[in-house]
């Protein structure tokens, strides 16, 4: 069975976010970009799966050369084959778009898939946007944030998380799954995985290898402008014995902020 | 037109579909133009009513046998036969977990983009503009959508309910679902126990951190909870990781973003994984015993001390405050 697992490169999530006023954009100077956590979920799933049915865990990602790290840490963890979608727009500002060159790969290049695991949403964007895109273009099912998946013959069945519950879904495969915290605890890469990842070749694909014309591909989203939150004001803080604190606690919260 | 999505569970009406049907005639009352609803189901006509008295001009009934139960293909299919029937200029869902898992499905199926958990929404000269947190909230985002129509989805807990009277004129469509053969279906739904609210859509949310010490101390919060109505307990990572409460429970950059009108943080330090998940909140109040706790920074107000001597007469004021 192969398995095809979609990967994001990601500033990580202790990044201080600064903004470029005059190109509406992210400073990527200075930041430390990561695999997408949620991906990560998605890579040990795959891996998981291949260790109980045998077949090929493919990574892909779609970007540009920077993102090469982090399909060898996938490599490391236990891909056999990474592949890097080549997209000449440094940030897309898309998931359609993104999307739509995923499905196109897909079709062209692994036609068997039989399973592609996300990552719920990429911690940055948090768009929750690509899989389910992904899954319409290629018409086949999905499950979003997923927290258990079981594979069974040309079927798998997965618990996707809702407001306070859990959905149980049947997927007939191939089918688009999205990986949520709690699927599983991903995987260290090993020493013998990082210097077999070296060695390994990872084919680079274009887009215009995959057919797509170049206004086919216009991004739907204009941005207007990028800014920083307004920061939170810290407010009264009160020190003392606990019943005194606990009663002004309680009459802010009722006279003041009028919440309770 | 604006047509929003109105999301049901067990022929209810879900709070944030009304606060997005409120954003939705607020908008197209600047645009000059109606808002619609659409409720897709079985056994739900019924609800017209209520959607009428926020505002919907016209509520579309999308009833089918196959629909009965939540599918994204079929859903999807239903709702983009009726938008290319009426060509609204916006299609607005709440972003909950059927709404992120929908919208994407629509957007995708119509060829148009996608402004997902929108935090506001303005009428500027070119159209709708759309304001999201990016990086977890380090950011704030405004673009346009170019496509049409544009398909969109506000965060829960952010926009205002605005109750107001409209024609609300029921309006049944057919509708034909393509067979698939690549599917998935919803076979069963697992409540969790006592059927308690998400953190997501609570009013007020408790959350305990590494602080609490252990998991019989989260029964403290839950106590608390018992005593204010439509609020649920969080967590941070720390505690969940620790095994002390369930992971659906974290907020934060890889937990659950909320915004209720209450977060009140107990034993956390505020870490910035875990402001990202809950900056957006209206009032913060930190209970923390290290006078320099990052988490003090965010908090409207601040109790420095001993959570476990803090919770018992904080309990008590509840209480009180109920009679
Ligand atoms: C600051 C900033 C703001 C942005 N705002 C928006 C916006 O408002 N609307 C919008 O449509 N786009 C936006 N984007 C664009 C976004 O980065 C992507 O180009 C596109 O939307 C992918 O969606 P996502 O990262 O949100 O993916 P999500 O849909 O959140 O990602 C889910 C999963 O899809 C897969 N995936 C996503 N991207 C890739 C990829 N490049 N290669 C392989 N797999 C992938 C991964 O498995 C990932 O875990 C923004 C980007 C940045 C940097
Ligand atoms: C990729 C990544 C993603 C992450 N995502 C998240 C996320 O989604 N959510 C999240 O929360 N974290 C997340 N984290 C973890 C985050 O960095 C912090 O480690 C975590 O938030 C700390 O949890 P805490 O505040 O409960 O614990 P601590 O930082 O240990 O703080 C405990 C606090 O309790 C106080 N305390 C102790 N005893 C008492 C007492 N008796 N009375 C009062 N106060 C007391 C202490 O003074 C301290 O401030 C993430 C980290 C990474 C690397």
């Amino acid at each position: 069975m192969d398995i095809l697992v979609l990967v994001k490169r990601v500033p990580d999530t202790e990044s201080k976010i600064r903004i470029n006023r005059e190109t509406n954009s992210v400073v990527e100077e200075g930041l430390n970009f990561i695999l997408s956590p949620y991906d990560e979920y998605a890579m040990e799933e795959a891996l998981r799966i291949k260790g109980a049915k045998g077949g090929k865990v493919v990574a892909v990602t779609v970007g540009r050369d920077e993102s090469l790290v982090i399909l060898r840490k996938c490599l490391a963890m236990g891909a056999d084959e990474a592949v890097l979608i080549k997209d000449p727009l440094p940030e897309t500002y898309d998931g359609l778009r993104t999307a739509r060159i995923i499905a196109r790969f897909v079709q062209a290049k692994y036609p068997d898939a039989r399973l592609l695991l996300f990552g719920k949403q990429s911690v940055g964007a948090d768009n929750s946007q690509v899989p389910a895109m992904v899954a319409e273009l290629l018409g086949i099912g999905q499950a979003n944030v997923v927290v258990k998946l079981e594979v069974e013959g040309e079927t798998a069945t997965a618990l996707r998380e809702i407001e306070g519950a859990q959905e149980k879904v049947f997927l007939t495969l191939p089918a688009v799954v999205s990986a949520q915290k709690g699927l599983n605890e991903p995987r260290y890469e090993t020493l013998k995985g990082i210097m077999m990842a070296k060695k390994k070749e990872i084919p680079i694909v274009s887009i215009e290898e995959l057919g797509f014309k170049p206004d086919e591909l216009a991004p739907q989203l204009a941005i207007i402008k990028m800014d920083q939150p307004p920061a939170r004001q810290a407010g009264r803080v009160v020190t003392g014995v606990a019943e005194e604190t606990a009663r002004q606690l309680v009459e802010y919260l009722h006279t003041e902020a009028k919440i309770i | 037109m604006i047509l929003t999505y109105i999301e049901t569970r067990e022929k209810k009406i879900k709070k944030s579909s009304l606060e997005a049907l409120s954003e939705a005639r607020r908008k197209a009352a600047e645009l000059g133009t109606e808002a619609a609803a659409v409720l897709v189901g079985t056994g739900i006509e019924g609800l017209a009513a209520e959607l009428s008295s926020y505002g919907a001009s016209k509520v579309y009934v999308l009833e089918s046998g196959s629909l009965d139960r939540y599918s994204t293909q079929d859903y999807a299919a239903a709702l983009a036969g009726l938008v290319k029937k009426l060509c609204p200029a916006a299609v607005f869902f709440s972003a909950t977990a059927m709404g992120k898992d929908l919208a994407p499905r629509l957007a995708a199926r119509l060829g148009v983009g996608l402004a997902s958990d929108c935090t506001q929404v303005s009428a500027g000269d070119g159209g709708l503009e759309f304001t999201r947190p990016i990086f977890a909230g380090k950011a704030l985002l405004t673009f346009r959508l170019t496509s049409s129509p544009q398909v969109v989805s506000l965060r829960p807990n952010v926009f205002p309910l605005a109750p107001a009277a409209a024609a609300g004129e029921v309006i049944r469509e057919t509708v034909e679902i393509p067979a698939t053969t690549a599917r998935a279906e919803v076979t069963e739904i697992l409540q969790e126990s006592g059927g308690e609210i998400d953190v997501t859509e609570a009013d007020i949310v408790i959350s305990g951190g590494r602080g609490m010490k252990g998991p019989e101390n989260f029964e403290l919060l839950r106590e608390i909870s018992a005593l204010i109505p439509r609020s649920a307990v969080g967590a941070s990572r720390s505690a969940v990781d620790s095994g002390w409460i369930g992971h659906q429970h974290q907020v934060g950059q890889t937990g659950k973003t909320v915004s209720p009108n209450l977060y009140l943080a107990f034993g956390i330090s505020g870490a910035i994984q875990h402001l990202a998940g809950m900056s957006s909140s209206k009032v913060v109040v930190a209970v923390n015993k290290d006078p320099d706790a990052p988490i003090f920074k965010v908090a409207d107000f601040g109790v420095v001390g001993d959570l476990f001597q803090v919770i018992p007469p904080l309990k008590e004021e509840l209480k009180k405050l109920r009679g």
